[in-house]
């Protein structure tokens, strides 16, 4: 029997899950190319660890890395979760509707103009994230509303269109930007620095949050859009909310770390398997969840082939298309 | 528990889709009353059932329920009002049965995020009446058809509305549960106090069970009232295109239709 959504289950889960989450947290610290002693980690995070390499190690280099997963895992998680709910398909991530094809649009472009703008090619992807979402979101409105069909259509074509255009674009840009490209869009979160985190922190958590006001329409609206208007649910309201709310979280995550393949469409999956299909209680446990996995591989992105790194995005498809394969047999069996 | 008294009004309602028509309609029900309507395929039942609903809305007339216009509801408080359930699409997503019933309870919750106590004695009620306690934790996706049909009308039994619509609720039931939802349908009417209009195909039940039918045929109101007063097996074998034949039912006495068949 699933645990019925309760509040006092969804702490409970929630709070196990956070404590997971401070444990990879910690192991993460101490691996990597330097080995850090969980004593040193302990040290420095308390802050009595002075200038010493661990500590440079730990906070300056690990600690924003670590938090930055965090963030991008639960993001991409998050709204792979509401999107699959909107679109009524289990099959859906966050990328199906374009928006990290528009993301890298915007950061290909940004790079191609050069100097001080390819330095904010960040910000350019972002722009081209929200741009992309405000076309789709256009282009896939059907008699005022956003049903599924018309809008996987749009994101498809969209999504399509725009990788074309990247094709293209990439063979402006000169080898040495080709190659960080390409890097950024397997996915990599080595880029950012801790001042950026602080304005991406509140952001998302204010996001996943107006998502989980959400989570009782959600589940409704999993019965079908009539029979969730039957029951009272705004349904072009609560799907533009949906939608606008994880399209910013994927631009988000896309734009800070590129496009980061496998969470947003697996663990929404994992996270049913686990507690069910009531959002309030998935939304929490896919949040929490894509950060742990997050920073799981990301340990083992900058561990496996240590001093050299992998990009993140290479570990959760090698990870994830197994994991994929499985879940398929599974319910095909 | 006995609610105020209900009074379903509607008015000269109608509808026209680019190749059918609903001609102007008019009829009233009370609380505690059961209303059938009946007819051929294409004849506008649902059509009809989803503008008492307040969910689509006439090109002229109204739908008022105790005065208050339903098309000029917002969703919530009327899906306070109304519960409507009609053939559903076939899930993708895995709901155990009270998860699936605690739904209905979705229009009462406000600003809630969560069931209150009062929401799930709630469930709990429509579970007992409708006789799924025992399938709680069984999950939606593996019910059979039937069960599932007893699952929606839980569902909308748990939304404790005023005027519970339903489209073909037994289609998928045994003669059993065929006469034991009808049954449940004319007693809750009574004991709760809501007013029911079912869309069916079962005249007979229609027959022992409703206080009110109206036949339809392609869009128009060919017949309303008592059973004996619609059931006229001259009109019911022109619509049906079939040889009818209407006599009583030995134990009720109510009208029976049956079909001609030529003897073997």
């Amino acid at each position: 029997m699933t645990l019925p959504a309760t509040p006092r289950n969804v702490m409970a889960v929630a709070l196990a899950m956070l404590l997971l989450l401070v444990l990879v947290v910690l192991l993460s610290l101490t691996l990597g190319a330097v080995h850090v002693p969980l004593s040193e980690v302990w040290r420095a995070l308390t802050a009595r660890g002075g200038g010493s390499e661990a500590t440079i190690i730990v906070l300056d280099i690990r600690l924003p890395r670590i938090l930055l997963a965090i963030l991008v895992g639960a993001a991409l998680s998050v709204a792979g979760t509401g999107l699959q709910a909107l679109l009524r398909n289990p099959l859906a991530d966050p990328y199906v509707l374009g928006i990290s094809s528009g993301a890298a649009v915007g950061a290909i472009f940004a790079l191609w103009l050069g100097g001080r703008i390819a330095s904010a090619s960040p910000l350019a992807a972002f722009v081209g994230a929200m741009i992309t979402m405000l076309w789709v979101y256009l282009l896939g409105r059907s008699g005022g509303r956003l049903a599924s069909y018309t809008l996987i259509l749009a994101g498809v074509i969209t999504a399509s269109f725009l990788s074309a255009i990247i094709l293209f674009m990439l063979t402006l840009l000169s080898t040495r930007d080709v190659r960080g490209i390409a890097f950024w869009l397997m996915g990599d979160l080595s880029v950012t620095p801790l001042a950026e985190l602080r304005l991406l922190a509140p952001v998302i958590i204010l996001a996943i949050a107006g998502l989980y006001l959400l989570a009782k329409d959600l589940n409704v609206l999993l019965l079908g859009a009539e029979e969730a208007a039957h029951l009272g649910v705004n349904v072009p309201r609560v799907e533009a909310g949906v939608y606008i709310l994880a399209s910013l979280l994927t631009g988000l995550a896309v734009s800070t770390s590129g496009a980061i393949g496998y969470l947003g469409l697996l663990v929404p999956h994992l996270g049913r398997m686990l507690v069910g299909n009531d959002h309030r209680m998935l939304l929490p446990t896919a949040a929490l969840g894509g950060a742990i996995l997050l920073v799981l591989s990301d340990t083992l992105a900058r561990t496996a082939l240590a001093p050299a790194e992998l990009p993140v995005g290479a570990v959760t498809a090698v990870a994830g298309a197994p994991v994929f394969i499985y879940l398929l047999r599974k319910t095909a069996g | 528990m006995t609610e105020a008294l209900h009074h379903l009004r509607v008015e000269g309602v109608s509808f026209r889709y680019p190749h059918f028509e609903l001609a102007s309609l008019s009829f009233e029900a009370h609380a505690g009353e059961v209303l059938a309507i009946i007819g051929p395929n294409g004849s506008g039942k649902s059509t009809l059932l989803e503008i008492v609903s307040g969910h689509l809305g006439p090109q002229a007339g109204k739908v008022t329920l105790d005065g208050v216009d339903l098309h000029r509801l917002p969703p919530r408080p009327l899906a306070r009002l109304v519960g409507l359930a009609r053939q559903e699409t076939i899930l993708l997503f895995s709901f155990e049965v009270r998860e699936f019933v605690r739904q209905g309870r979705h229009p009462h919750l406000g600003r809630n995020l969560f069931e209150s106590p009062e929401d799930e004695r709630w469930v709990d009620w429509a579970m007992e009446k409708t006789r799924l306690v025992e399938f709680a934790g069984r999950r939606v996706l593996e019910m059979s058809s039937g069960e599932f049909q007893r699952a929606v009308l839980a569902r909308t039994l748990a939304q404790r509305p005023q005027l519970v619509l339903l489209d073909e609720p037994t289609a998928n039931l045994d003669i059993g549960y065929q006469i034991e939802m009808f049954r449940l349908l004319r007693q809750l009417a009574i004991s709760e106090g809501f007013i029911a209009v079912v869309v069916t195909h079962e005249l007979n039940l229609a027959s022992e069970l409703a206080d009110e039918l109206i036949l339809m045929e392609r869009g128009r109101c060919l017949a309303r009232g008592t059973a004996e007063e619609v059931l006229q097996p001259d009109l019911l074998s022109r619509i049906f295109r079939t040889p009818i034949l209407v006599d009583r039912n030995p134990s009720s006495g109510r009208p029976r239709v049956t079909w001609v068949t030529a003897p073997r």
